[in-house]
């Protein structure tokens, strides 16, 4: 339990950093969101107005303790560019990047894990070598490209998907899973292959230990031992590194939303660092930093529940 | 091991379920008699009130949702809007628009004075000297009288009707940022941030009504994706593709219209700094740019070339023969480097926003081209923000490729940002003739005079080499074959309510 404190703690204390360092970068690059939003026309005048405003006269400490005061009280402010309150303008295209997120990891698990068993057992056939190829391959292919192959082939050749034709899961969430299967896939399929052979080659490291040894000179038939001893011993590994790539996964969904124009949060955060809208930023950034020190908060824990040596 | 096998087939129930549903996605768009989906480079990433909204992108926009008491039409002229007509009085100073009768705001209830006193109001000078409008400092009363607007100036400013293509909006609206409400063939329905505006036909319209029910406009944010989603179905119409998209585009179920964008495309040269504040280099520069093999080579042909501040869609003011005063003459360019002490050429850094491909295009067959005469051109492409900040404001610059439109339809649009005083003269172009001929086409009462004054301004900036000027960009609109009506107007608007299904 108290480890588990601890851990929370320093997450905090990461957020934090984060929070400073996005801040104050922002505050360190060319542009203005005054001058953004009144482009060309602007005049020395209406900058400084619409300057004080939004309150980008004051000093950055003075505006970074206003801007974490709110936080604290769960308001992140209001967007320059939308007129509305962040909280509301991110929930919304939170949604559609976690369902895209959890759907891709979905896709992962499922496909993975069967995949990485099979190699396993044929190892060392031509199937094997193969497949290994092949997912070395896939691993080197990054999402955005496989995206924009299967945007060509489904959506243009064989038409099975409109591209662009996202639909809100507030509209109708099964048409909603049916567009972001692609995108999913895409996502997923670089982690398909990591996820696969990882798995493999832990199977192939278990088969080799102690216990298998004993477990079949007891007499166990082959399918048994491997399904109740290798792959449970096999799978640890797996999951504390599905555990990671899920944070990873909302990360480069960001790219791939652009690939399938899904207006998630990869979209508005893109266009609000070029609109200079800092509310957004920051929120979005500190939010994809929690989901990453999240993840690593329950891999760490699960570690520890597993080996309660560990004290990572 | 339960748990994983649950989770397991719980995953796999739940993928199979989407693939079984993906092919429920492919839908095409609904009936085309009222529908249309337009996609749009950006989202209304402003206000959606009238009189804040600057950005090009969401004035086309508003264009359907407000109107003024004038509003433009696609040759150029002001027409009578929410005023059934006006008078102007003949010293020029006193404005009279009548109320057109039973004119409605989206939200029912019918326009009054007050609302247009209020719209002024809003626009006017707020106390402090300044002014939404600048122009509206020069009001030195407005009032209504019945249903009747009078409007009384302090100086006569032949320009002035431009400005009153300004949105009336209802006084009774708190919310305008984020509830639009202005009388306009369309209404706004709703929004959702980078993903689409809805609009609705607006049944109560005073004048022709649109032939579109419904308007979703789509934003399309990525450049990549526009073409697989036009030919995949998800798009009907897209303002402003790429020669290379339109190339993509053929053979399919999409024409291309081809109109000008209306910008003064050129290499501006900041006549502040070395070398560019030699009149010799920068005419140098003009004698090796070739506008027509810029637009050959990076624009398929399409493009009209221009020779000064004024494009051809403003034909009252444009000068043809400006084009012909700087036609490619290596030697001339040579012997013109040579006497402003550059005989070996010198090096220069085109600045140019890397959202903007056409002019990166642009620049890159520039950098060519001054090879010809020994000047080496490096191109630095920097983020639209940063050219703002740094190039536009900050005039941190030597040399950068951009198109400068018209806010409004007037000359002054596109002139009065080269006096040498102007806050907004970011080349720092400095000509005692240029604002002496400035002065007199502001302060001229008689169009005809007025109108020579520009000629006589533009003339100055083509001699004086102000910039190396290019071409007014080729416009290129894709429409489904099912839609037409599209029309082209000289100001940045796109006017959806003349959009029509193909029957």
């Amino acid at each position: 339990m108290r480890y588990a404190l601890r851990k929370i703690a320093t997450m905090f204390i990461t957020l934090f950093f984060v929070s400073v360092i996005v801040f104050f970068s922002f505050s360190l690059i060319p542009g203005s969101p005054a001058m953004n939003k009144l482009g060309t026309e602007a005049t020395p005048e209406s900058i400084k107005a619409l300057e004080h405003e939004m309150g980008l006269d004051r000093p950055v400490a003075e505006r970074y303790g206003k801007w974490l005061l709110g936080v604290v009280r769960g308001d992140f402010g209001k967007s320059y560019s939308y007129n509305q309150p962040v909280t509301k303008l991110i929930a919304d295209k939170l949604g559609a990047t976690l369902l895209l997120s959890v759907m891709a990891i979905a896709i992962t698990i499922l496909v993975s894990i069967p995949l990485g068993i099979f190699m396993a057992r044929k190892s060392d056939t031509k199937l094997d070598i193969f497949l290994s190829g092949f997912n070395q391959l896939i691993m080197a292919v990054p999402s955005f490209f496989s995206g924009i192959l299967i945007t060509l082939i489904f959506g243009v050749v064989l038409r099975v998907f409109v591209p662009g034709g996202y639909i809100s899961y507030k509209t109708s969430l099964i048409r909603c899973i049916g567009y972001l299967v692609f995108p999913a896939f895409a996502i997923a399929l670089p982690k398909i292959s990591m996820v696969s052979k990882l798995l493999k080659d832990t199977v192939m490291a278990e088969s080799g230990k102690d216990y298998v040894r004993t477990a079949y000179s007891r007499g166990n038939r082959t399918k048994s031992v491997f399904y109740k001893h290798v792959l449970f011993n096999a799978l640890i590994p797996v999951i504390t590194f599905l555990g990671m790539a899920f944070a990873d996964i909302i990360a480069g969904s960001i790219i791939v939303e652009q690939v399938f124009s899904v207006p998630g949060m990869g979209r508005i955060l893109l266009s609000s660092i070029s609109g200079r809208d800092y509310p957004v930023i920051e929120a979005i950034i500190l939010l994809l930093a929690f989901f990453v020190v999240l993840s690593n908060l329950i891999v760490d824990l699960l570690y520890h529940k597993f080996d309660p040596r560990i004290n990572v | 091991m339960k748990i994983f096998k649950k989770a397991f087939s719980l995953l796999l129930v739940l993928t199979t379920l989407a693939v079984a549903l993906c092919g429920c996605g492919g839908d095409k768009t609904g009936d085309s008699s009222s529908h249309i989906t337009i996609g749009i480079p950006q989202d209304l990433e402003e206000s959606l009130d009238p009189h804040k909204a600057v950005g090009a992108g969401t004035k086309e926009i508003l264009f359907n949702i407000y109107e003024g008491l004038v509003k433009a039409d696609k040759d150029g002229n002001l027409i009578p809007a929410v005023a059934s007509n006006y008078e102007i009085s003949e010293d020029g100073l006193t404005y009279t628009f009548t109320l057109r009768e039973g004119v409605k705001f989206h939200d029912g209830s019918t326009v009054t004075a007050e609302d247009v006193l209020y719209s002024i109001e809003r626009n006017a000078d707020d106390g402090t000297g300044t002014a939404l409008i600048p122009a509206f400092l020069n009001i030195a009363d407005y009032k209504a009288d019945g249903n009747n607007i009078v409007i009384t100036l302090a100086t006569p400013d032949p320009d002035f009707l431009q400005y009153m293509i300004m949105a009336i909006i209802p006084a009774s609206n708190t919310d305008p940022d984020t509830n639009a409400i202005g009388t306009g063939p369309y209404k706004f329905v709703s929004r959702a941030a980078q993903e689409n505006v809805i609009l609705e036909a607006f049944d109560d319209y005073w004048g022709e009504k649109a032939y579109i029910k419904n308007v979703t406009l789509k934003i399309c944010s990525s450049a990549d994706t526009i073409t697989t989603e036009m030919l995949g179905g998800s798009i009907d119409l897209f303002a402003r593709i790429t020669t290379a998209q339109a190339m993509q585009l053929e053979n399919s179920d999409f024409t291309i219209l081809e109109g000008t964008m209306n910008l003064v495309q050129a290499m501006y040269l900041n006549n502040g700094v070395a070398p560019f504040d030699d009149v010799r280099v920068r005419q140098a520069l003009c004698y090796a740019v070739d506008p027509d093999a810029i637009i050959d080579l990076a624009f398929d042909g399409k493009g009209t070339p221009i020779g000064s501040s004024m494009f051809p869609a403003f034909s009252k003011y444009y000068l043809d023969e400006l084009n012909d005063v700087y036609n490619v003459d290596y030697e001339k360019a040579k012997a013109l480097l040579a006497e402003a002490g550059y005989p070996d050429g010198f090096t220069f850094t085109i600045r140019v926003p890397s959202n903007y491909q056409p002019h990166i295009d642009t620049a890159q067959v520039i950098v060519e081209q001054l090879k010809n005469i020994g000047v080496t051109a490096e191109i630095e492409l920097i983020e639209w923000e940063s050219w703002l900040s740094d190039v536009y404001s900050g005039r941190d610059f030597q040399a950068t490729v951009i198109g400068v439109d018209a806010s409004r339809m007037t000359a002054r649009a596109l002139l009065e940002r080269f006096g040498s005083e102007a806050h907004n003269n970011f080349i720092n172009f400095a000509d005692e003739r240029y604002d002496e001929n400035l002065a007199l086409a502001l302060a001229s009462v008689d169009d005809a005079k007025q109108v020579e004054y520009y000629k006589e301004c533009e003339r100055i900036l083509t001699e004086d080499a102000a910039n190396v000027y290019i071409q007014d960009l080729a416009e290129l609109v894709a429409i489904r074959n099912s839609y037409t009506g599209y029309e082209f107007y000289p100001i940045y608007v796109m006017d959806i309510a003349k959009i029509k299904p193909v029957k």
